[in-house]
């Protein structure tokens, strides 16, 4: 016989959770106590906060394709999880979320730090389970983990109240529950898609973070080999093609790569692999791709016609939808669209602005990147600096690039930088601002108690950039409440919580502070101070089209 | 706007209403009416759903319905092929001088007189929208006191069964 807690635990390392990531709490004490015997092991890092522990959940599932599991207690503990929870599932990463909760007893009755998190939950995630019986216990996680990795990824929570826990049952051993790809594709589509392929005059390649969590990369590429076509990507999709890809043009949508985004307006097929066309990667939808053919392939049968309509839809893994093409496609040559392709490359080397005065972003970027390791995790924040970081850093390995693309969650960064680093083992980077940092910089002490060796990036421009962005270029220059009058010194901060701190005005300066950074094990914070005038460009103002791109 | 009925199998358990009527509600696409009730296995029940909207919306919905784990079977029921029943329950006021007009327009529907007192009528009517809605507007005038309504209930006509998409 086993307490529901012990079955916790065995399920969990029976999944092959090596790490949870999480905060204990008075509904979850039973779990720490098998925690706290079980030590030897599962690993549990504790942070400083529970939204913290899920974005370190979800940063460790996207670096390690793993299953990001996080643990928290009833109330508050479960409550402050909702943002990790709604990141995770807008991304489609695969997570188990386990909370606490009073005793079946006391559920409903407004008892001490009862919440009904499943349905605060029911919304952002792929499923969820309240656990009110201890024999489907060990089942349900399983069935959790199933959910989380079959088809579309996404997050599942399991709210199990104390008694459960604390209940007796059998123990049974079970299977281990993989990722499984749901296919509903035909030979006839198939043979549709490659008649089509082989038609194009200038195919586009379009591909998002499916190409990632469908472990698709090598397809992809012989795919943009075997039909000499351009690829762009979603910011999701950026680290599925290395970027010393040929056929690689960069990132597409609001601040995507002019090349990238002006060829794909002007192909007449486009593949979109994996994506959602999500409103800040199309503009206006109605003019979108008008001229084009679209083939939409993805995991997610809703995702066919959602946003917008396709020529022909595939629902199936991408990876073995490549594959299927693959085996009937031809060597293909397009030799005028590259052509033309150059041409727009001229025109963007020629009038797209650059960054090129002084200490930019780019520049700091371009120094880090430098430095790094073609697997080394990049995790960023939300807002300038993470189109920076899209547009410049040059990813050449899948799952190098931990943003959070969906949700936007300005907080992610740390979190996830940290969940990165426990995942792989080894450095993380993490670029953010010093808006977003300010939100969960609480995560610091957790960095430093698990002594990872992060390199953190505060591009400090003391405003909240890219909402002062919009307001230079939408609202007049009224800055409402986007300078940030503070007066936090992120080096004596640093300090504070026991990481290291330096400051970088100049290149020279940034370059000593990354010789240091780089040699230390534990993390560095190292305060960028750039211009709070520096904008991202291009850019299509939200529901234009290519034809509004603002380049300078 | 087309109205569409949507038939469904989803698990009999706690939460599965929610998780359904919580997917339209966020996904933005109208319910008009929704009818759930255990089915001949006790583990599984059905539901049809009356919507309004476009084919666009009637494509998303059953999609991002197919994707809830407590939904077993989800598929549009297309008119003529299926059969459709409401029911409604109406307190009509009547008096000595009219109750025997309405006994016969209730007869004349096929509608059952369920209840008698000496100012109201009680009457069960059943029957497609259609039916349900001219009879309504012939009670109307006699003044309808109280009603209960129904949604849609439907099954496919012939041996073709929901379960066997």
């Amino acid at each position: 016989m086993m307490t529901g807690a012990q079955i916790v635990i065995e399920t969990l390392i029976e999944q092959g959770t090596e790490v949870i990531f999480g905060y204990p709490g008075g509904q979850v004490l039973n779990l720490y106590d098998e925690l706290y015997r079980n030590s030897h092991r599962i690993r549990h890092i504790l942070t400083a906060h529970e939204q913290g522990a899920a974005h370190a959940g979800d940063g460790y599932a996207r670096a390690t394709g793993k299953v990001g599991v996080v643990m928290a207690t009833s109330g508050p503990g479960a409550t402050n999880l909702v943002t990790g929870i709604a990141n995770a599932y807008l991304d489609s990463v695969p997570m188990v979320f386990i909370t606490g909760n009073v005793p079946c007893s006391l559920i409903g009755r407004d008892s001490f730090q009862e919440v009904d998190i499943t349905g605060i939950t029911m919304p952002i995630v792929k499923h969820n389970f309240i656990v009110k019986d201890v024999t489907k216990l060990a089942d349900t996680i399983r069935r959790a983990f199933s959910i989380a990795q079959t088809g579309r990824p996404g997050p599942v929570l399991i709210d199990i109240p104390k008694d459960i826990q604390t209940a007796e049952c059998e123990f049974r051993p079970g299977p281990v529950m993989g990722r499984t790809a749901v296919n509903r594709f035909t030979d006839e589509q198939i043979e549709e898609a490659v008649t089509m392929l082989r038609s194009a005059e200038k195919p586009y390649i379009y591909c998002g973070g499916g190409i990632v969590s469908g472990d698709a990369e090598e397809e992809l590429m012989a795919l943009a080999n075997r039909l000499d076509c351009p690829v762009g990507t979603s910011i999701m999709g950026l680290s599925g093609i290395p970027a010393s890809d040929r056929h690689k043009l960069g990132m597409v949508g609001m601040h995507g790569i002019y090349t990238a985004t002006v060829a794909k307006s002007r192909a007449d097929l486009v593949i979109a692999v994996g994506v959602r066309f999500s409103d800040r990667a199309t503009g206006n939808k109605n003019e979108y791709l008008k001229h084009a053919r679209i083939i939409h392939i993805d995991a997610d049968a809703a995702e066919i016609d959602k946003n917008i309509p396709s020529t022909l839809g595939i629902v199936g893994n991408v990876r073995d939808v490549i594959k299927a093409i693959l085996a009937r496609l031809e060597e293909a040559s397009h030799p005028a669209w590259w052509e033309e392709i150059e041409e727009i490359r001229r025109y963007e080397e020629e009038n797209v602005a650059k960054q090129d005065r002084g200490f930019t972003p780019y520049r700091i970027i371009e120094a880090v990147n430098a430095r790094t390791s073609p697997d080394t995790p990049v995790a960023t924040d939300v807002g300038q600096h993470q189109m920076w970081t899209a547009q410049r850093y040059r990813f050449e390995s899948p799952r190098t690039f931990i943003t959070s693309g969906g949700l936007g969650t300005m907080g992610f960064g740390l979190g996830a930088a940290i969940g990165a680093s426990v995942g792989v083992g080894g450095r993380a980077v993490l670029f953010t601002g010093d808006g977003s940092f300010g939100m969960n910089l609480n995560e610091l002490a957790t960095a430093v108690s698990q002594k990872l060796p992060l390199v953190i990036l505060i591009l400090n421009n003391g405003v909240l950039g890219m909402v002062r962005q919009w307001q230079t270029m939408f609202y007049h220059r009224h800055y409402s409440e986007t300078t940030l009058d503070r007066k936090t010194d992120f080096v004596k901060l640093a300090e504070a919580f026991g990481a290291t701190g330096f400051r970088a005005d100049s290149e020279e300066s940034l370059q000593s502070a990354l010789d240091r950074a780089f040699s230390l094990d534990g993390p560095v914070v190292i305060d960028c101070l750039i211009d709070c005038d520096e904008r991202v460009l291009p850019m299509i103002p939200p529901g234009g089209t290519v034809n509004d791109l603002v380049i300078r | 706007m087309k109205k569409y009925i949507i038939g469904m199998l989803v698990m009999n358990q706690f939460g599965v209403l929610n998780r359904v009527s919580g997917m339209f509600a966020r996904r933005g696409f109208n319910i008009d009416s929704l009818e759930v009730g255990v089915t001949e296995d006790p583990e599984r029940s059905r539901m049809t759903i009356t919507m309004s909207g476009e084919d666009y919306d009637r494509d998303q919905i059953i999609k991002q319905l197919e994707k809830l784990q407590d939904v077993c079977v989800v598929r549009e029921m297309k008119p003529g092929t299926i059969v459709s029943r409401e029911l409604i329950l109406l307190k009509v006021a009547a008096t000595s001088s009219n109750r025997q007009e309405i006994i016969d327009a209730v007869n004349i529907f096929r509608n059952k007189i369920i209840d008698f007192s000496p100012d109201s009528l009680c009457i069960e009517a059943t029957g497609e929208t259609s039916k349900i809605e001219a009879f309504l507007e012939l009670m109307r005038q006699y003044g309808i006191l109280e009603l209960s309504r129904t949604g849609t209930v439907s099954l496919d006509r012939g041996t073709k069964l929901l379960v066997n998409e």
